[in-house]
């Protein structure tokens, strides 16, 4: 292991590190209440953490077999007198580990920064929004621009956890956190005057939704405890690989010493010792030599082949990634989750959280490769979904919604590539699309803001010089429009926007460029790395290859609706025409992305002695395979997008629309538009057969079993009344009564003085001192009586 | 009998008693010399006296596993795991009831210098509780714990219900210490010595009378009943506890109970190994009657302090219910590590749900009805959040350190029960009674965060000392809680000698 590998749990440290300081000191900063102070300290430490990453990589490149870089022993479990169930907290530093790495700290890092000047413009346009004034204002910027930062670290430093993780359960830690972080990111709003309600169903939905798909990951886990015998990835990974190449008989997960705590053995004394771990598989061994999985895995009595066991496991955790990576049927949550602040929706909903499903089944390789039916399952709901989220998207007028159905569908394109074995095309796709959407989204933030100024400046404007920015007629009479029905137009919808490429020029080219390389046009990064999954498509299913392939026209051609009705024509609001460009913390990050996602593609060129990360991730990924460069597939599929942004710019570009009332173009096709604008109907689907039910069943659960019976009847009448009655009887009938009668009775007899009856909490001493003596004597007869006569 | 030569009297092996012993000695006459209105001086010198002790101990702790057992004064006391254990609780009970009372005195107007000396002399008193191992020095370890509890039951001069309840205890308490004194005189009528080993050699050969030594022994569980409040020697408690100074009553719930039961393990398990079955049944016949009266007794309290009372008797029989599996020599063992950790876990929660009940009791001793809760959780945020931890503590409710505590404690009766039924009968009641117990400690809760309070309801400061003292017993009970494991193997290591 190389010395330089020892700085890895920095990774982690530093964001966490960030966290501390922005969630105890974080208020304490901003003394000013407009410093960008806890901005600043959050996106050092991402920059650190970013720092740590490329140093890792350095070291990966001389030594690429990579390290394990152990922590602390996080639990340790005797679970029989010769086996401990032991799970360290290790660091992994592989050449897979590496690559989210550096995505996930280098996009961070980058969204940090920006996030420092959307915020300060997000804040203050709350406290616009709540009318607040003086220290009120002040107190509200502190806490809320801290806290910002502090979920922001939170996430990257959970989200590094979950990459560096060394078994399934560390991943799932990280699974985990980032899921709670994506919950309170959606919500940061939560509190907002007209959408705070609608922000926090958003935060629920997603969170909820997860925990279906955290139901799977916990089952895989599970069963993976119990068919492998280990959580820890080196383990599981080697007794699959063997068992896929080798004799199984030599790969039998527990060695026969281990064994000897399982159930299946009849002897009592075995079972005597396998105490409460007996419920703990073994394996049967079956056949030698390779071939079928038929090792039998019992589960309790019943034994299950292998092979059907893996099988279990990879789909559960197909389940997993359809939560987190937002595929059919769990994908639902993601455009919802777009109520996040922009940054939230750049760095979680599109660069990274979303991508861990990918990251997870990229992992799990060996385990998918025993698997071929899963597979199959994958790549087809990954082929699915990249076409159905594409077709939503071309209907989407929110500017947002947009890219969140595109990122859906880019999620799908990877689910689809890795389920087709194609690891390194997935990850490099994950890369790319990391830095392409991640600028789209970015560049949607930069325009909603330069929007808000522009409603901002209109607003000024009414006040100050009535009239006079409108010497245009027809902007005129829209304005009067809007005033009349919405004071402000929506500055998240497209069709109040357009022309906005003079006014924020920044913005506009490199949100052209992200644009071009989402479409895949060469020789932007997207272009390569979709290029490779489309070659994988081919080689492996003509199905998926003709999904991705109508998928990625409509990407192409949503994408040119999108530029045309935002960038170009004239401004169909005065909120658009007044629109100003960002500010440099803003634009920076756009550029450095809009490079990175023109230059991204050179990290796997797809010729005989590039494919770098092909061969980068060989030494991580056991099951990565380089497809071999098709020139008809590339062509095919630049044919495809250039297409489908001339039939783009035929629809929209050609004969911009001069009015937000406009209809769109498309809408003329009559239901199918609706149909897709209202996303396929899924919500009311999931709504009427979900939701609903489920809510009268809780609904009956509350009102009528819980407060009804439960509450009303069995603990109010039956409970209360059993206690209150039997504590009465205790304490009056009997501790006042019986004890008391009995006491003084035989006190009586005792001392020979009859006093009659009297209560046995007196207060009295005398009678205190009767009861001990009282107990004196049942004390001596019982001895004497039971031991002596 | 053997002169006693250097050697045998091994005073460094109770250092840390002699240092606490001779340390009160001279912070009686020191107080001399504080000036009345700077009392909380000789707190915090007693405070230091209990540190020192405390780092004296833990010196013997760290060398135990390499010296093992040692005796004293010729055999009169002997240093193992058990007696290291338990002095650990005494001085930590000793520390936070002084914390307690550094914040308490001053606003009833009782502060005097004495107060904590009488504290340190009773903590020395249970120290050698702990270490005695002939039945003299049991006795006269008992006298030195009970004596200053007297006083501080009665510490509030004018308030005749403070005399009342040191009155009371005090006639009571030396009612129940003749029939101690009685029994072992039988007992050495019986057997012709009062030390613990002798007594069970005695036994295990030809007794010479073994009726005189089994009354003997039915009358020390009559005395030691009588500090644990175990029923029928339990009538006291109430009285006592409500009208005891808040602070004295929290300190001797734990501090008394646990130095009874120190002594009374000791003695049943390593003087009448012979007579188990006699004692045996009955513990379990007190052990559940104590547990009955108490739970189903506080239902009806309405004051907090009598109600805690109810609850400390009940506490004391689920004790029992370990001391009843430890009966049997096989189980003995674990029977009492269990027994320990129960009372490590009992005195942190009950000393900080005092330590609430000193927090929001008014400054001439009012405000300790059960109604006084109403609407803590809005008033007083914090300790609210406290005293719901204390409760579900005391309940037995995950993940609190009472639960742990009620999991090995019936854990072992439920190992035992294999070998006598009533065992089984024990746990069972136990158990019942745990969630009869549920329905007076919720009620707290209940008032404190369902309940509107009296907007206008002042509550007096936390000083830092009182802070400090709920601070420690609220992480107390959480960390045991969390991580039983800590502590609980300690407990599993202490072990009684000649087991």
């Amino acid at each position: 292991m190389q010395a330089i590998f020892a700085i890895a749990p920095l990774i982690i440290i530093l964001p966490f590190a960030g966290v501390f300081i922005n969630a105890f000191f974080g208020r304490r900063l901003m003394e000013n209440p407009d410093s960008p102070a806890p901005g600043i300290v959050a996106s050092v430490m991402a920059g650190g953490a970013f720092t740590v990453a490329l140093l890792l990589f350095i070291g990966l490149l001389n030594d690429p077999a990579g390290a394990q870089v152990p922590l602390f022993t996080w639990m340790s479990i005797q679970i029989s007198p010769e086996r401990t169930f032991v799970i360290d907290w290790t660091l992994r530093v592989d050449t897979l580990s590496s690559i989210m790495m550096l995505v996930v700290t280098g996009v961070g890092t980058l969204i940090h920064i920006y996030a420092i000047g959307y915020m300060q413009f997000d804040v203050e346009e709350n406290v616009h929004k709540r009318h607040l004034h003086g220290a009120e204002a002040d107190e509200f910027k502190r806490r809320y621009f801290s806290r910002f930062f502090t979920f922001l670290n939170l996430f990257l430093g959970s989200m590094l956890i979950l990459v560096t993780g060394n078994t399934f359960l560390t991943l799932f830690v990280g699974w985990e956190l980032v899921g709670l972080c994506s919950f309170l990111l959606i919500g940061f709003w939560n509190d907002d005057p007209e959408k705070g309600v609608a922000n926090a169903k958003a935060a629920n939905k997603a969170f909820i939704v997860n925990r279906v798909g955290d139901f799977g990951m916990l089952m895989a886990i599970f069963l993976l405890f119990w068919s492998f015998g280990s959580l820890q990835f080196d383990e599981v990974f080697s007794r699959g690989e063997c068992m896929i190449e080798g004799s199984q008989a030599d790969c039998i997960t527990l060695s026969p010493e281990e064994l000897d705590w399982n159930p299946a053995a009849t002897s009592e004394e075995e079972e005597a010792r396998s105490g409460a771990i007996g419920v703990l598989a073994s394996l049967a061994p079956a056949e030698e030599g390779p071939g079928e999985l038929n090792t039998l895995i019992f589960l309790g009595a019943v034994g299950f082949p292998m092979g059907a066991v893996v099988t279990a496991i990879t789909l559960l955790m197909l389940l997993g990634a359809t939560g987190k990576s937002a595929q059919i049927p769990l994908f639902v949550w993601l455009p919802d989750a777009m109520a996040g602040p922009t940054p939230v929706s750049a760095l979680i909903h599109a660069a990274t959280m979303v991508t861990a499903g990918i990251y997870m089944i990229t992992r799990s390789n060996v385990l998918f490769h025993m698997a071929p039916f899963s597979e199959t399952v994958v790549a087809v709901v990954g082929g699915l979904t990249a076409l159905v989220a594409a077709t939503i998207a071309v209907a989407q007028f929110d500017i947002k919604k947009v890219l969140a159905y595109s990122t859906i569908s880019q999620l799908g394109f990877m689910i689809a590539a890795v389920g087709l074995g194609g690891y390194v095309a997935g990850i490099f796709h994950l890369a790319t699309h990391a830095f392409f959407k991640a600028l789209l989204f970015l560049g949607s933030g930069s325009v909603i803001q330069g929007m808000e100024r522009g409603i901002l400046a209109g607003e000024a404007g009414h006040g100050d010089e009535h009239g006079s920015a409108h010497d245009d007629e027809h902007h005129a009479e829209h304005d009067d429009h809007h005033d009349d029905h919405h004071a402000h137009p929506d500055p998240q919808d497209m069709r109040n926007m357009g022309g906005l490429l003079q006014r924020m020029p920044t913005t506009g080219w490199t949100y052209i460029i992200g644009s071009l390389a989402l479409a895949g046009i060469v020789p932007l990064a997207g272009f390569w790395s979709k290029d490779e999954i489309l070659l994988d498509a081919n080689n492996e299913s003509l199905l998926v290859y003709i999904l991705l392939s109508v998928a990625s026209f409509l990407t192409a051609f949503y994408m040119t609706r999108q530029v045309s009705l935002v960038f170009f024509g004239q401004p169909r609001t005065d909120a658009a025409d007044q629109a100003t460009e960002s500010p440099g913390v803003v634009t920076i990050p756009l550029i450095i992305l809009g490079a990175l996602s023109v230059f991204g593609g050179l990290m796997n060129l797809p010729f005989e002695g590039f494919h770098q990360l092909g061969h980068w991730l060989e030494y991580s990924v056991t099951y990565a395979h380089i497809p071999k460069f098709n020139l008809t597939v590339a062509v095919i599929s630049t044919v495809v997008a250039l297409a489908a942004i001339g039939l783009g710019w035929l629809v929209y570009g050609r004969s911009p629309s001069q009015s937000s009332e406009d209809q769109d173009p498309l809408a003329s096709t009559g239901p199918l538009f609706g149909f897709l604008e209202a996303k396929w109907y899924w919500d009311e689907l999931y709504e009427a057969v979900l939701i609903r039910p489920f809510t009268r069943l809780s609904d009956f659960f509350a009102n009528t079993l819980d407060w009804n019976v439960f509450h009303d009847w069995f603990h109010d009448t039956l409970l209360s009344g059993f206690f209150v009655g039997g504590s009465q009887i205790m304490s009056k009938p009997i501790d006042q009564g019986v004890v008391d009668g009995t006491v003084n009775g035989l006190a009586n007899l005792v001392s020979g003085s009859s006093r009659g009856l009297r209560r046995i909490q007196t207060g009295f001493v005398r009678n205190y001192a009767l009861v001990v003596a009282l107990g004196v004597v049942v004390i001596v007869i019982f001895l004497v009586a039971r031991f002596v006569l | 009998m053997d002169i006693p030569t250097l050697e045998s009297l091994n005073l460094l092996a109770v250092l840390p008693a002699i240092i606490l012993a001779a340390y009160t000695g001279l912070l009686l006459v020191v107080d001399l010399f504080i000036p009345n209105e700077n009392k909380q001086r000789t707190a915090l010198l007693a405070i230091l006296g209990l540190g020192a002790t405390g780092v004296a101990l833990g010196v013997q702790i760290n060398q135990y596993s390499a010296i093992g057992d040692q005796m004293a004064f010729g055999g009169l006391v002997i240093v193992d795991g058990y007696a290291l254990f338990l002095q650990g609780i005494f001085l930590l009970s000793a520390i936070l009831g002084i914390l307690m009372a550094m914040n308490y005195l001053p606003r009833r107007g009782i502060e005097r210098g004495e107060y904590y000396s009488l504290i340190l002399f009773t903590t020395v008193g249970s120290m050698f509780m702990a270490l005695a191992n002939d039945l003299m020095v049991v006795f006269v370890a008992l006298e030195l714990l009970s004596i200053p509890l007297y006083v501080l039951s009665a510490f509030i001069r004018d308030d005749p219900g403070s005399e009342e309840a040191g009155m009371k205890y005090f006639l009571l308490g030396a009612f129940s210490s003749a029939f101690f004194v009685y029994g072992v005189a039988l007992i050495y009528g019986g057997t012709g010595t009062t030390s613990l080993d002798g007594v069970a050699a005695v036994l295990a050969g030809e007794a010479l009378n073994l009726p005189l030594a089994l009354v003997g022994m039915g009358l020390l569980l009559v005395g030691l009943g009588f500090k644990v409040a175990a029923f029928p020697f339990h009538m006291w408690t109430p009285d006592v506890y409500q009208g005891a100074p808040t602070a004295a009553t929290g300190f001797m719930s734990v501090g008394a109970k646990v130095a009874g039961f120190a002594a009374l393990i000791r003695v049943l398990v390593t003087a009448f190994p012979g007579a188990a079955q006699a004692w045996g049944l009955l513990v379990i016949a007190i052990a559940i009657l104590t547990m009955i009266l108490g739970n189903v007794t506080a239902i009806s309290q309405s004051n907090a302090k009598r109600m805690l009372a109810y609850s400390s008797i009940a506490h004391a029989g689920y004790i029992l219910v370990a001391l009843s599996a430890a009966q049997f020599p096989e189980l003995a063992q674990e029977a009492s590590s269990a027994a320990l950790f129960y009372m490590l876990t009992y005195t942190i929660t009950n000393l900080g749900a005092f330590a609430v009940v000193m927090a929001i009791e008014k400054d001439d001793g009012s405000g300790v009805e059960i109604e006084d809760f109403a609407g803590l959780a809005k008033s007083r945020p914090a300790v609210a959040l406290m005293m719901l931890i204390f409760m579900l503590s005391l309940t037995g409710l995950p993940v609190s350190a009472g639960m742990v505590g009620k999991f090995f404690v019936f854990g072992v009766a439920i190992n035992a029960a294999s070998q006598s039924v009533w065992l089984a009968i024990v746990a069972i009641v136990g158990v019942l009674t745990s969630v009869v117990s549920a329905f007076y400690y919720m009620r707290i809760v209940y008032m404190m965060y369902m309940r509107d309070g009296d907007e206008e309801a002042e509550y007096p400061a936390i000083k830092p000392a009182l802070g400090t003292a709920l601070a420690v017993t609220g992480i107390g009970t959480l960390v045991l809680g969390f991580l039983p494991t800590l502590l609980f193997d300690a407990a599993q290591r202490a072990l009684i000698a000649g087991l």
